[in-house]
C-alpha cells in the first residue's frame, strides 16, 4: 500500500516544531508500524537526511518504551502498543498523523521521542515493598486468595508507557499511579506502607504537573494492557482514608 | 595466562556456605567510602544496585533506555526456576543442579551451577516479599508449571509476564534506593569504555545519548550487567537496542571473552514474514506444556498445506507427524530448546515446513482444548495467545501457530571466576553478561534465575571480598587514564562519523546478521565457517570506509548510536566464527554437521573439549589468543545426553 504520513519533527525541546509530510509506497500488510517507519527511516537515510526519532525497544508490547499519537490516539487504532500495530489496520492511500505524547509532564527531546522520568519519579516515591534482600519469609508463608493476586496482578501488568497521560485532555497520570498504588495495596506485603505510599506517590504525581481525573474514561480505554479505571477508584479510596488519618505528608 | 576460577575446595553442597565465612567483609561503616558502578538495569542490574545500596554502597546505576524498567529482562515470558519442591514431586537443590549441568550438555562449572540452585529458593522468597504476583492457587499457595529439560514442576510464572514482574520487583527496590540517596540513576546513556588504572578498572566513560556529551564516572568496582548479544543475528528475540557494545570494549581492554559461538536457538519463535522484519517475537516455551508440536507426515501435504489448498485442520490425524512425541517419548514436546530447535530444522529441511517459506512447523492446542476447555487455555496462555494473533493476523484457538526457530539467548559472554569477576581487576559481568552457568544450552526460566542469582545473592558477598582489599581512596576524573579514554571515544565517534560513505548503517548489520544465521546459526560446518570468516572480514573494512553515519554528535542520533554498536558486532561476530570454528565437537546450541551420533543428535568430545575457551584479545587486527579453563566433573557423570 501507498501512504501519506505527516510526522512531528522538531530538532531538539528547545526548537518549535511542525508537522511534515512524507509519501511512502509498497508497505506490506504484514509489517509493524514501527516497521513502517523503519522503511521511512531507510530512506531518508539513503537520502542523507535525519531519520524521524522515536523511542522503542523490545518491541512485543512489554517494555513500554514505544508512544506514539497516531490519528489523535495514542498507539493508533487498536488497544495495542505501537509495537504491535500492524499495516493491516491501515489501508492503501491513508494520510496517517503521528505526534509524540502530548502532555507538559513529557517534554519532548526530539521528533517524537519524550522524557517520561516523571513516572520514574511517582514510583520513586513509594512504588514499592521496604524490603532489603535477605531475611524475608517462605515464599509460601502468607497464602494469598487466587481472586485477590489475580487482580493484584491486573493492576500490576502496567507497562508504564504513558499513553493514559497522551488519552487524557487533563494530562492526568492516575491510571498509571493507581495501578501500582492498588497492587501493593491489594497484597497483604504491602500492608505496612499503605497508607503513606499512597500519600506520597499522589503528591509526587502533583508535583510533576500531571492534571486531575475527570472520569472521562480514555485512559481506561487506550490503556494498551487494559488497566481497569476501577484502580482510580481504589486509589481515591487509599488516599483519602490515608489523609484522614495519618500525618505522613 | 592460567585461569584460576576460584571455586572453593570441598564438597559440592559446602562450597557456596564456606566461601561466603571465608571472604572478607567490608564493615558498615565502611561501605559508604566504596563507590560502584552498574552498567545495565536489567534483573542482573537492578538487582545487584539495589542490594549494594541497601549494603552501604554508593551505587550509580547506567542504562540505556529511558528508564530502568525498560530492561529487556521485562520480556521473558514464561517464567522462574527454583528449587522449592513446593508440588512434592521430587524436587531438590542437587536436581536442579543436575538438570542445568545435563541441560548445558556438560560445559558449565559444577561450583558455579550448583551455587545456583542454592541460592534459587531465596529468590522465590524475595521476590514474593517486594509483592511480585505470582500465579497462585485456589489455596492461596504458589503454583508451578513445566519447563523444557524437566521432569518436575519447578517454574514459578506471572500469566506470560514473568520478566516483567520480576522485573519491576527489582526496579521498585532500586527506585526505593533512589529514593534514599543510595544509587544515582543515568537513563539514557550508554557505556563507551571501561578506564583502567594500575591495571584495576576504576571506572566508566559514557555517552549521554540525548546531548552526546562525553562523561567520565570514577568508582572502586564496575559492574557489567549488560545482557547478551544475540542482535549479531541482526534478527533475534532481543530488544533492538541490545548490544554487546560495554562487554566488548572491556574484552578489548583485557577482559577475557567465553565460548561467544554457544548461542541458544530458540525453538518456539513466530516465523519471518518477509525482508522488512526487524525482530523476532518468542511465543513461551510455556506453550510446549499443552501444544503440540507436528508437521505433515509427507511433502505432498506440506506442499498443499503451503500453496493454501488445504489448511492444517483438514489434515487427519495419521497424516501428522508429532515428531518430538516420536522420536522423545520421555520428554515428547518438553525436550530441551536446542533439540527442539534442531528437529524443528530437520523436518523443514526435509520439505515439511508448513507456512508460505516452508520455515515454519505447528504448535497445536486443539487436543489441549478439546481436553481442559478454551477457557482454562485462555486463562494460561491468554496474552500469548493475542499477542500471536496481533502479529499473524490468525487465530490460534481455532488454527495451531506456526513456529520455528529464532535466536534467544547467548550462553557465552565475558569469562568470570566464582566471585563473578572478569580477568580485569575490579570489573564484574553478571547475568547474561557472563559466560558461566548455562553451558552449551540454557534450560527454559533459568535465565531469570541466574540474573537474579547473581544480583540479589553473589555479588554483595563476592564484591566486598575485593573492596575490603582495596584502598577506598577515590580516584578523581581528572586523572590523565580518564581523560586519555574519553579522547579516544570522542576519536572514534568522529571517526564513524566522518566516513560518510554510502550505505546505511542498517545494512551493514543486516549483512552481518545473513552470515551469522547462515553459517554461524543453527548447524555450522568448518567449511562455512571458514568462509564466514573471510566474509566478515571483508565487511569490515566495506564498514569502515563505507559507512554514512548522519548528523552530529551533539544531539540524539539514532544513526551513530547504532554504528557504534554494530561496529563491534561485526569484529564480535568474527570471533564467534574462530570459537565455532575451533570447538571440533557438537555441544548443546553448537551444532557442527561434521560431529553428530546416527540419529542427528550432538556429539560431545569430552576428552578434547570438556574445557571453557577463554578468548584474550591481543590488538586490532591481530588473531584472538584461545585459553582453557579445563571443566572438572566430580560429582556428575558425563553421559550422551539422551531425552528418548
Amino acid at each position: 500500500m501507498n501512504l501519506t504520513l505527516k510526522i512531528w519533527r522538531q530538532k531538539n525541546s528547545a526548537d518549535k516544531g511542525a508537522l511534515k509530510e512524507y509519501k511512502i509506497s509498497n508497505i506490506s500488510e504484514d509489517m509493524s508500524f514501527l516497521e513502517m517507519l523503519d522503511v521511512l527511516n531507510e530512506e531518508l537515510s539513503e537520502k542523507g537526511e535525519d531519520p524521524v526519532h522515536f523511542d522503542h525497544d523490545c518491541r512485543e508490547g512489554i517494555c513500554g518504551m514505544c508512544s506514539l499519537y497516531i490519528d489523535g490516539k495514542p498507539h493508533g487504532p487498536q488497544q495495542t502498543t505501537t509495537c504491535q500495530l500492524h499495516m493491516r489496520s491501515f489501508k492503501d492511500g491513508d494520510v496517517i498523523t503521528i505526534e509524540p505524547w502530548r502532555a507538559k509532564s513529557f517534554p519532548v527531546l526530539k521528533d517524537l521521542v519524550v522524557d517520561r522520568s516523571s513516572f520514574d519519579r511517582i514510583i520513586q516515591a513509594g512504588g514499592y515493598v521496604s524490603v532489603n534482600t535477605g531475611g524475608v519469609p517462605d515464599a509460601n508463608e502468607i497464602p494469598i486468595s487466587k481472586s485477590i493476586a489475580d487482580l493484584a496482578m491486573d493492576a500490576a501488568q502496567c507497562i508504564g508507557c504513558g499513553a493514559c497521560v497522551a488519552a487524557c485532555k487533563n494530562a492526568s497520570a492516575m491510571l498509571f499511579t493507581s495501578a501500582k498504588i492498588s497492587q501493593l495495596a491489594l497484597l497483604p506485603q504491602g500492608q505496612v506502607e499503605r497508607k503513606v505510599r499512597a500519600e506520597k506517590m499522589v503528591a509526587q504525581m502533583d508535583a510533576e504537573g500531571f492534571g486531575a481525573c475527570t472520569n472521562t474514561g480514555a485512559c481506561e480505554a487506550e490503556c494498551p494492557k487494559g488497566i481497569s479505571i476501577t484502580n482510580i477508584a481504589r486509589m481515591n479510596r487509599e488516599y483519602f482514608s490515608a489523609i484522614a488519618s495519618s500525618d505522613n505528608v | 595466562m592460567i585461569l584460576d576460577s576460584k571455586i572453593p575446595q570441598g564438597p559440592l553442597a559446602e562450597k557456596w556456605t564456606k566461601h561466603k565465612f571465608n571472604v572478607k567483609l567490608v564493615n558498615p561503616a565502611n561501605k559508604r567510602k566504596y563507590d560502584v558502578i552498574v552498567v545495565g538495569t536489567g534483573l542482573a542490574g537492578a538487582s545487584a544496585a539495589a542490594s549494594l545500596a541497601e549494603l552501604g554502597y554508593n551505587v550509580k546505576a547506567f542504562c540505556f533506555q529511558d528508564s530502568p524498567r525498560r530492561a529487556h529482562s521485562i520480556a521473558a515470558q514464561g517464567g522462574i526456576n527454583a528449587a522449592k519442591n513446593y508440588q512434592n514431586d521430587g524436587d531438590s537443590v542437587y536436581r536442579l543442579f543436575y538438570d542445568t549441568i545435563k541441560g548445558g550438555d556438560y560445559r558449565a562449572r559444577e561450583g558455579n551451577v550448583y551455587r545456583l540452585a542454592e541460592v534459587s529458593v531465596n529468590i522465590i522468597d524475595q521476590c514474593v516479599a517486594q509483592g511480585v504476583p505470582f500465579a497462585r492457587e485456589y489455596g492461596g499457595l504458589l503454583a508451578n508449571r513445566s519447563f523444557g529439560g524437566a521432569q518436575v514442576s519447578r517454574t514459578f510464572y506471572a500469566k506470560g509476564q514473568t520478566g516483567q514482574q520480576l522485573l519491576l520487583g527489582a526496579y521498585s527496590a532500586l527506585s526505593r534506593q533512589v529514593a534514599n540517596g543510595k544509587v544515582k540513576l543515568y537513563p539514557r546513556t550508554e557505556m563507551m569504555d571501561v578506564v583502567m588504572i594500575d591495571g584495576k578498572a576504576r571506572g566508566i566513560v559514557t555517552r549521554n545519548l540525548v546531548t552526546g556529551k562525553i562523561e567520565s564516572h570514577s568508582a572502586h568496582a564496575v559492574l557489567l550487567c549488560t545482557g547478551g548479544y544475540g542482535n549479531v543475528f541482526f534478527l533475534s528475540t532481543n530488544a533492538m537496542g541490545s548490544n554487546v557494545t560495554a562487554a566488548w570494549r572491556a574484552h578489548r581492554k583485557g577482559a577475557f571473552f567465553s565460548n561467544p559461538s554457544f548461542t541458544q536457538i530458540h525453538p518456539t519463535c513466530i516465523p519471518v514474514s518477509g525482508d522488512h522484519q526487524s525482530k523476532l517475537t518468542l511465543m513461551s516455551e510455556s506453550l510446549r506444556n499443552d501444544g503440540r508440536v507436528w508437521v505433515p507426515a509427507t511433502v505432498e501435504i506440506a506442499e498443499k498445506l503451503r500453496k493454501g489448498q488445504i489448511n492444517a485442520n483438514d489434515i487427519k490425524e495419521e497424516d501428522r507427524d508429532y515428531y518430538l512425541e516420536r522420536k522423545y517419548p520421555s520428554f515428547g514436546n518438553l525436550v530441551p530448546r536446542d533439540v527442539a530447535s534442531r528437529n524443528a530444522k530437520y523436518v523443514c529441511d526435509e520439505g515439511r515446513g508448513v507456512n508460505e517459506t516452508g520455515e515454519a512447523v505447528f504448535l497445536d492446542f486443539r487436543d489441549a482444548i478439546k481436553r481442559d476447555g478454551r477457557n482454562v487455555i485462555e486463562a494460561k496462555y491468554g496474552n500469548l495467545f493475542d499477542m500471536y494473533m496481533q502479529i499473524t493476523g490468525d487465530n490460534p484457538y481455532e488454527l495451531p501457530m506456526m513456529i520455528y526457530p529464532a535466536v534467544h539467548y547467548t550462553m557465552g559472554g565475558l569469562w568470570v571466576d566464582y566471585n563473578l569477576m572478569t580477568t580485569i581487576p575490579g570489573l564484574y559481568a553478571l547475568g547474561e553478561a557472563n559466560f558461566s552457568d548455562h553451558g552449551a544450552n540454557r534450560l527454559g526460566a533459568s535465565a531469570l534465575m541466574q540474573g537474579l542469582a547473581d544480583g540479589y545473592f553473589v555479588i554483595p558477598y563476592t564484591i566486598g571480598d575485593y573492596l575490603a582489599q582495596n584502598s577506598a581512596e577515590r580516584i578523581s576524573t581528572d586523572h590523565p587514564d580518564f581523560k586519555k579514554t574519553e579522547q579516544e571515544v570522542t576519536q572514534r565517534l568522529q571517526k564513524l562519523l566522518s566516513i560518510k560513505g554510502e550505505k546505511t548503517v542498517d545494512y551493514f548489520h543486516k549483512k552481518l546478521g545473513k552470515i551469522m544465521w547462515e553459517y554461524c546459526g543453527m548447524a555450522r560446518t568448518a567449511q562455512g565457517l571458514t568462509k564466514a570468516k573471510g566474509m566478515i572480514k571483508e565487511l569490515k573494512k566495506e564498514f569502515w570506509t563505507n559507512v554514512n553515519v548522519l548528523g552530529a554528535n551533539e544531539e540524539l542520533n539514532l544513526s551513530l548510536e547504532k554504528a557504534n554498536r554494530v561496529s563491534d558486532f561485526i569484529e564480535l561476530g568474527e570471533l564467534m566464527v574462530d570459537d565455532a570454528l575451533h570447538r571440533n565437537e557438537s555441544c548443546g546450541g553448537h551444532f557442527r554437521e561434521e560431529y553428530q551420533t546416527p540419529e542427528g543428535e550432538a556429539l560431545r568430545d569430552d576428552e578434547n573439549f570438556a574445557y571453557v575457551a577463554a578468548w584474550e584479545y591481543k590488538g586490532e587486527g591481530q588473531e584472538e589468543a584461545l585459553n582453557k579453563e579445563e571443566l572438572v566433573f566430580e560429582n556428575v557423570k558425563l553421559t550422551q545426553r539422551s531425552y528418548k
